[in-house]
């Protein structure tokens, strides 16, 4: 049996839950900030017709981009909290890992992406990639 | 719409997404690691630690990765971006073997083969789903 150590990691529970709470707004976040990009349109080529100014303007007067912010910084807050409990060995594969099928289904749900077998197995693959590389 | 191929310049804004989320992580994690436990009661210490020299330089990092990945968004699918994305682990697990000189396990190995493969799999079909609008691409030959 173990002694109880004040150093000890939080039990799976918790950390179960620090890591959905970033997997979570991230995911929201990243739908949001590719929606609003896609309805912005290409910025290299809102620069090169308008200026660099046009671009800055044109992402800081979308609505969803805010909103893709919002919880994006929500997801960071969730991060950082995370890291200070657990270690990066965890926090950084699991959310990471767990991001990529997350929105490989809410690209194909939510932006209508084309989300191929293709992009399936790369999403399974890296997924599981980064699990192994930052274990 | 039929243009999915990329040009140079696209790829070094994948490239900055790919480098700068890693980079910005780890000084991220290197700030937090070295702070005492923040209970959950007390929120407003993260937001002191933002002002610490190693989460300020990960912040920095961050927002460079931020403004390139938008960038990409403007042109490429999420699905696409995202592997671009992890793939700069596997540059951060490189330069750890032949720069630092640090032992990188069979594990480590077979991740990168993997993320590589994944990778590799996107980048060889559309950057973009066929959906958006035909005005964008009209106002352009304007």
């Amino acid at each position: 049996m173990m002694l109880p150590d004040p150093l000890a990691q939080p039990g799976a529970w918790p950390a179960a839950a620090m890591i959905a709470a970033v997997v979570l707004a991230s995911t929201t976040g990243e739908v949001l900030t590719a929606a609003a990009m896609k309805s912005i349109g290409d910025l290299d080529r809102i620069r090169a017709q308008s200026g660099f100014g046009a671009a800055v303007r044109a992402v800081l007067t979308s609505p969803l981009f805010f909103a893709g912010v919002f919880f994006l910084a929500l997801a960071f807050f969730a991060l950082l909290f995370a890291l200070n409990h657990l270690n990066l060995s965890l926090v950084a594969p699991a959310s990471a890992s767990l991001t990529l099928v997350t929105n490989a289904i809410a690209g194909r749900l939510f932006l209508r992406e084309n989300v191929d077998r293709r992009r399936w197995a790369a999403a399974l693959l890296v997924c599981v990639g980064v699990y192994l590389l930052a274990h | 719409m039929a243009q999915h191929r990329l040009t140079a310049r696209q790829y070094l804004i994948l490239a900055l997404v790919a480098l700068c989320a890693p980079l910005g992580d780890t000084c991220l994690s290197r700030g937090m690691t070295r702070l005492p436990a923040i209970p959950i009661a007390h929120p407003a210490s993260l937001v002191a630690a933002v002002f610490t020299p190693w989460i300020a330089a990960g912040i920095a990092l961050l927002i460079a990765f931020f403004a390139s990945y938008l960038t990409a968004l403007s042109w490429a699918d999420l699905t696409f971006v995202l592997p671009a994305t992890a793939f700069g682990n596997v540059i951060v697990a490189l330069l750890s073997r032949f720069w630092l000189q640090e032992t990188v396990s069979m594990e480590r190995w077979a991740g990168i083969a993997l993320i590589t493969l994944g990778v590799g799999f996107v980048a060889q079909g559309p950057s973009r789903t066929e959906t958006a609008s035909p005005g964008a691409e009209e106002a352009h030959s304007q």
